[in-house]
């Protein structure tokens, strides 16, 4: 193809007698630019596809739906493990879980303080503190909760107690059912940590 | 902009390396046969990427390999391409790899200066195959797992230090844990860490003496080169030479991507590249071969007789690749090129042959095809059963293979029971026995059509029940070669009825629905069976105790409870008793322990997972 471009420019020079070096100079110039073009389109495409098919992968975990890993109602414990006089107590939530290709069946999935709030009444909070995921203790004596990481303190029904806590939100409540008379079922659900709205993860 | 570009290019020299690759003069102009080395690259840059996404996929243990690897293939959208991308383009790497050895002999390209980038290239070679063999065990399915087992075996054969470098590689005498962490280590740090700068090293030589050949060993032009035609000028790599680069690489793409999509595309064949069950060491897989471009490397090792292994496997490569790395001087004799060139295509040439005798003589042995199949069928059966809403335990995925009667039960009555037994005429695992039946034919067991047979005159002498047993000659033959064969068509009747009822008794899966259809006819039945109308309690107990009965117990006939006990005891008084031919007590005499027996027996009944189908 060069070959034939270069004779055609070469009989127009004869032609016109002047002509040729500035015509193949700016012909020269025009082909290494398009030439420059395919190079790099031609490259991308073809670094581009392996890390696509590579990207698409590893962007998988964002196209997960939120609330995805709700694990739904778990049974969790009896009324008559809760004390009467409403203090929380933390239980181990236990159920079946997904993780990737593995299926566990009950397995600890999280935590959860329970409290009485009347004779077949539990209130339940994820024992994970919303500023930044640590596990929140029960205080007897400041008779509250306390994050052992950033201090963030809640009172017993989960509101943040000191307004120096730098927690975002009070601790995340979760809907409790009491099935067959006794038995207290907790639906457990994680959330986003770090935000004043409650997002499920 | 420029200012920055000046300012890094100040401290770093980039912009200047940057102008020195882009800008270099190529002698005699661009050329298609320079593009291999930046294809090589562009080969190895792929493979480090798409490496590092399956990285990010992978789990390196026994229960969790082939489980990361499935998951991958089967339920991350799009694991499959990347998974295939990486496959094929490592296969295409090597080939290029070996073309462009070949294409430098061929071009005298190993004449002074160039010797080192010449060793470089041959170096190269086998770094891929390290990384190609450490690659096949990492899915730790059937196939990786006994191919990687040879080059393993083969290193033992290593004289002083073989059998500790095999260990050394294992990570103890056993393919485990410790197997597939040091081979995702080789695979992905150590191996392609010296590949890539090897192969970094290759590209800046090539670039350092010029991309051709033009420049003799006394530095003087060759002017057998300045004469072709298309070189009477030079030109800057970019764009033109570039340009054709960037073609090469894309072709590459191209094909593998060819490769990968066809099986979708045509909607049929094997996935590429396919993933057979997971690794059991306790089952070879007999048909485990090396990636086709290595096959002539298996082929070559079956021309050793034992003691002689180590010619094959280590000698005569490492003469070979001694050969190869004296090209450069060998080449300076008068004939030395003549003889490089033809050392080359006399190995291409022996590797085409061995290749082709490999791949003829397995398509033409029926063994080889028939582990092919029963692979490809485990495989999609460990596809079924990892799919199941059960999904995966920790345990792993061969632990339900293990757990599985569909699997495990051709397996189990092709050992224990078809020396005596057949499966729809054969050993229930596909093969059929040269010595004829000695017992019944238990395909369909419990089943009514399974009973029609025994109960029809022509049939129960036969090899397919009785005739080849002891009860040729007993009571239940001779009732029904003389009695049933002369009965009237209203006892006929009442005999379909007695055979639907006591086939209900077996509980089988694939009857349920004609058994609850017919609920009715199966109460007419028993109560035909309890009163004797037909009579099989003269011999026979049916859901009453008795003493001493003369046949087995009915009661509960072919159901898993029944069949179970039947096989842990055959000559129990509820069975044979006395009269039991030749058949083990499997469980008494703990031939079988409880769970084999339970797998067998639920094969027989059909008691497997089966997807539902939408």
């Amino acid at each position: 193809m060069l070959g034939c471009s270069v004779r055609v420019d070469r009989r127009e020079g004869l032609e016109l007698g002047l002509l040729m070096p500035a015509n193949k100079s700016i012909d020269r110039e025009r082909r290494n630019f398009l030439e420059g073009i395919a190079a790099l389109i031609l490259g991308a495409v073809a670094t581009v596809t392996p890390l696509a098919a590579g990207l698409r992968v590893f962007l998988q975990p964002l196209r997960r739906r939120a609330g995805a890993n709700g694990v739904g109602f778990v049974k969790v414990t009896f009324l008559n493990a809760l004390p009467a006089d409403g203090a929380p107590r933390r239980f181990l939530v236990v159920a079946d879980r997904t993780d990737a290709w593995n299926k566990f069946t009950s397995v600890p999935v999280g935590a959860v303080y329970l409290r009485r709030t009347g004779e077949t009444r539990v209130q339940a909070f994820n024992a994970i503190c919303p500023h930044a995921g640590c596990y929140v203790d029960y205080s007897a004596e400041r008779n509250a909760f306390g994050c052992p990481c950033h201090n963030s303190t809640f009172a017993l029904d989960g509101r943040v107690a000191d307004p120096r806590s730098p927690s975002p939100r009070g601790l995340d409540e979760l809907v409790v059912e009491i099935r067959a008379g006794t038995e207290v079922w907790v639906q457990f659900q994680d959330f986003r940590t770090g935000t004043a709205a409650r997002v499920p993860v | 902009m420029k200012g920055l570009i000046e300012w890094l290019d100040r401290r770093t020299g980039v912009g200047t390396a940057w102008r020195w690759f882009f800008y270099q003069s190529i002698p005699g102009g661009a050329r298609w046969r320079y593009a291999w080395s930046t294809v090589l690259l562009f080969t190895f840059l792929v493979q480090a990427v798409t490496g590092f996404f399956l990285l990010g996929h992978y789990s390196a243990s026994s229960q969790t390999a082939w489980e990361s690897v499935f998951f991958l293939q089967y339920q991350v959208p799009g694991g499959w391409l990347l998974r295939g991308l990486h496959v094929i383009t490592a296969q295409v790497f090597t080939v290029l790899l070996a073309l462009h050895l070949m294409q430098q002999v061929i071009g005298r390209a190993y004449l002074a200066p160039r010797e080192v980038n010449f060793w470089l290239l041959l170096a190269l070679l086998p770094l891929v195959i390290g990384l190609s063999v450490t690659g096949w065990l990492l899915p730790h399915d059937q196939k990786g797992f006994w191919a990687a087992r040879v080059p393993l075996n083969l290193l033992g054969i290593l004289p002083l230090v073989g059998p500790d470098i095999q260990r050394l590689l294992i990570g103890g005498s056993d393919l485990g844990h410790y197997t597939l962490t040091r081979f995702v280590a080789l695979h992905t740090v150590l191996l392609p860490a010296l590949t890539g700068s090897l192969l970094g090293l290759y590209i800046y030589l090539t670039r350092r003496h010029g991309l051709s050949g033009l420049v003799q060993p006394a530095g003087q032009v060759n002017p057998a080169r300045l004469a072709t035609p298309e070189s009477g000028s030079s030109a800057a790599y970019w764009p033109d030479q570039a340009l054709r680069d960037a073609i090469a690489c894309l072709a590459v793409v191209v094909t593998v991507l060819f490769v990968v999509l066809r099986p979708r595309l045509l909607g049929h064949g094997q996935p590429v590249p396919e993933l057979l069950g997971p690794a059991n060491p306790a089952e070879p897989y007999s048909a485990a071969r090396p990636e086709w471009f290595m096959l002539w490397l298996f082929q070559f090792l079956k021309l050793f007789p034992g003691g002689t292994e180590l010619w094959g496997a280590v000698i005569l490569p490492l003469l070979v690749v001694l050969v190869i790395a004296l090209m450069p001087w060998i080449g300076r004799w008068r004939l030395g090129p003549g003889f490089n060139t033809g050392f080359m295509l006399a190995l291409v040439a022996g590797v085409i042959v061995l290749t082709a005798l490999a791949v003829s003589q397995d398509r033409t042995d029926p063994e080889y095809q028939a582990a092919r199949r029963a692979a490809r069928i485990e495989a999609a059966r460990a596809n079924v059963l990892a799919q199941a809403p059960t999904g995966i335990p920790p345990s792993g995925a061969l632990s339900l293979l293990q757990g599985d009667p569909l699997t495990q039960g051709p397996r189990l009555f092709a050992r224990n029971c078809a020396s005596c037994h057949r499966y729809d005429g054969n050993d229930g695992a596909g093969r059929i026995p040269k010595e004829p039946p000695a017992a019944s034919d238990l395909k369909g067991y419990g089943g009514r059509e399974w009973l029609t047979g025994l109960l029809d005159p022509q049939r129960i002498a036969s090899l397919h029940y009785f005739g080849g047993t002891k009860l040729r000659d007993g009571k239940m033959v001779r009732f029904v070669t003389k009695d049933v064969a002369g009965f009237s068509p209203a006892e006929r009747a009442q005999l379909e009825q007695v055979i639907v009822a006591l086939s209900a008794e077996a509980q089988l899966k694939s009857q349920r629905e004609a058994d609850r259809r017919d609920a009715r006819m199966i109460l007419e039945g028993k109560e035909l069976i309890e009163n004797q109308t037909v009579r099989c309690t003269e011999c026979h107990l049916f859901h009453r105790k008795g003493d001493e009965p003369i046949g087995p117990d009915l009661t509960g006939y072919a159901s898993r409870e029944w069949l179970m006990a039947f096989v842990a005891d055959p000559a129990h008084e509820r069975f044979y008793g006395k009269k039991n031919d030749r058949m083990p007590l499997f469980g008494k005499d703990e031939v079988l322990d409880a769970r084999s027996i339970g797998l067998v027996v639920d094969w027989l009944r059909g008691e497997w997972y089966q997807e539902s189908h939408k």
